[in-house]
């Protein structure tokens, strides 16, 4: 015991563990990330001005594709950020399992509904894509297909998440179902791929297989950044929301309520 | 609830937990038939939707026997863990001392013996049914052999997860399906490669891979999942 006591107050006059212990408070968590929460809103409508200014009219249109290739810069960085935030809610999920934190449980859940939104993004914009590329809507072509089971597996933590009653318990569990489905999300994304290839003769390549051109790809990486501090900014909404229904009654937001801030 | 000390080994804590497993499944013989006629009346629906073509039916046999049996199998998942969840027997597993991966894996064993079991046996019947291509018949059966216990392991945690909704059978296959979607895919990859005269062991392969992997891993999944329902 008094060889453990010194050795623990070490830990806690670490200025990055002192911090992270702080953030687990929900009361220093509301005020910490409400000071970002602005700032991640200005950058990601200055970004996407850029970026959409610069996708719209200046890159110029693709040789094979026309004009509809530039649904490119929604579809692909929504993509991108859809597993983005699945990998998120895992992480977030497996610390809430193992240490029980509320605040990460509550950013496992409110990752949740921002990555599904981007999937269906993904999923909408690249059946209006297909239609004048493939001539249809809907191909079961491997990267679709995996994106489909993807949304599949976020409506399932939501559903669990909202089915049970007690939200403490509803986020262990849903948590758990998370972190199962990210197990099963490389076995799954791989064997899409095999069934693509196997019982397709051909099947169709988004990106042709040619690499795409610099003038192209800056805007698309502008505007992927953008995507990741609107899914910032709205995580950090949702989850301080969240956190205020849920600590309705406590002392702090009782403080938030009476002097306004 | 904190765990007593087990009596008795863990031998044969699992040994009588899958005896009284089977013991009450039989008592309740036609409960036990609804998956197996549910299987059965599923497959008859293919033909008589989309048409009596031999050919046809060849094509999409390994797919819809396969597709039958996810459905069945999620049918009888519910029953898992329900009434000994309802009558506090569950409780009384957890602070027996035993661990709670032994006893979801127990329960896991019976489940598969009543449910997934049943599935195989009836197999070449829906083959003939559904006009399964000549020599695929003994790949269908190798990989509902090892696939449908795969089912039964992950569905357990599905099943654990979703114990104390008092509707959890509907959301249940909303969060099982997708992760069974890699053994729908690989299974019938087999029988159809089969079916081409192609090299299918691979196929094999990978799903003795997965029966394993769920092996070690889904028990632990499942005991979490039971014990955060239980909480």
């Amino acid at each position: 015991m008094t060889e453990k006591t010194p050795n623990k107050t070490k830990l806690r006059k670490n200025p990055v563990v002192l911090f992270i212990h702080k953030l687990g408070s929900p009361a220093y968590f509301y005020h910490f990330t409400g000071k970002f929460i602005p700032w991640f809103w200005a950058i990601f409508l200055v970004l996407t001005a850029i970026g959409m200014y610069q996708a719209f009219f200046v890159v110029p249109s693709d040789y094979q594709q026309g004009e509809s290739f530039r649904i490119l810069y929604l579809h692909v960085p929504a993509a991108w950020m859809s597993l983005l935030a699945y990998i998120i809610m895992a992480v977030c999920a497996f610390i809430a399992l193992i240490w029980r934190i509320r605040v990460v449980e509550i950013l496992a859940m409110c990752s949740a509904p921002v990555g599904a939104a981007f999937t269906v993004v993904t999923l909408v914009a690249g059946s209006l894509w297909g239609r004048p590329t493939w001539g249809t809507y809907w191909v079961w072509d491997a990267r679709l297909t995996s994106e489909l089971v993807l949304l599949f597996l976020y409506l399932g933590v939501i559903g669990l998440y909202n089915a049970i009653d007690e939200p403490r318990k509803a986020a262990r569990a849903a948590c758990l179902l998370a972190l199962v489905g990210a197990v099963n999300l490389p076995i799954i994304h791989y064997s899409v791929k095999w069934w693509n290839t196997l019982h397709q003769g051909s099947s169709i390549s988004l990106m042709g297989g040619s690499s795409i051109d610099s003038s192209m790809l800056w805007p698309l990486l502008v505007m992927s950044i953008a995507v990741k501090f609107y899914y910032g900014a709205n995580l950090l909404t949702r989850s301080r929301v969240k956190l205020l229904e849920q600590d309705l009654r406590k002392g702090w937001v009782r403080n938030i309520v009476r002097e306004g801030k | 609830m904190t765990a007593g000390v087990a009596t008795g080994s863990l031998r044969s804590a699992f040994v009588a937990l899958v005896r009284r497993d089977l013991l009450l499944a039989f008592r309740r013989r036609t409960e036990l038939l609804f998956p197996v006629i549910f299987l059965l009346v599923v497959v008859s629906l293919f033909p008589l939707g989309i048409g009596p073509s031999m050919e046809l039916l060849a094509r999409i046999s390994p797919g819809v026997i396969w597709i039958a049996a996810l459905l069945s199998t999620v049918i009888s998942l519910d029953g898992l863990f329900r009434s000994d969840f309802e009558d506090g027997t569950l409780e009384q597993f957890v602070i027996s001392g035993h661990p709670l991966t032994l006893i979801a894996l127990a329960k896991i064993l019976t489940h598969w013996l009543v449910a997934g079991l049943p599935i195989v046996l009836l197999s070449p019947l829906l083959a003939v049914w559904m006009n399964l291509p000549d020599g695929t018949m003994g790949v269908m059966v190798i990989t509902l052999v090892l696939g449908t216990p795969i089912l039964s392991l992950i569905g357990a945690i599905g099943v654990g997860l979703t114990i104390s909704l008092k509707r959890g059978g509907q959301l249940l296959s909303l969060l099982v399906f997708p992760l069974y979607v890699p053994i729908l895919i690989i299974a019938t990859a087999a029988v159809m490669a089969a079916a081409d005269s192609l090299p299918y062991t691979q196929f094999l392969g990978l799903l003795v891979a997965g029966l394993i992997t769920s092996l070690t891993l889904a028990p632990f999944a499942a005991a979490a999942a039971l014990k955060i329902s239980l909480s």
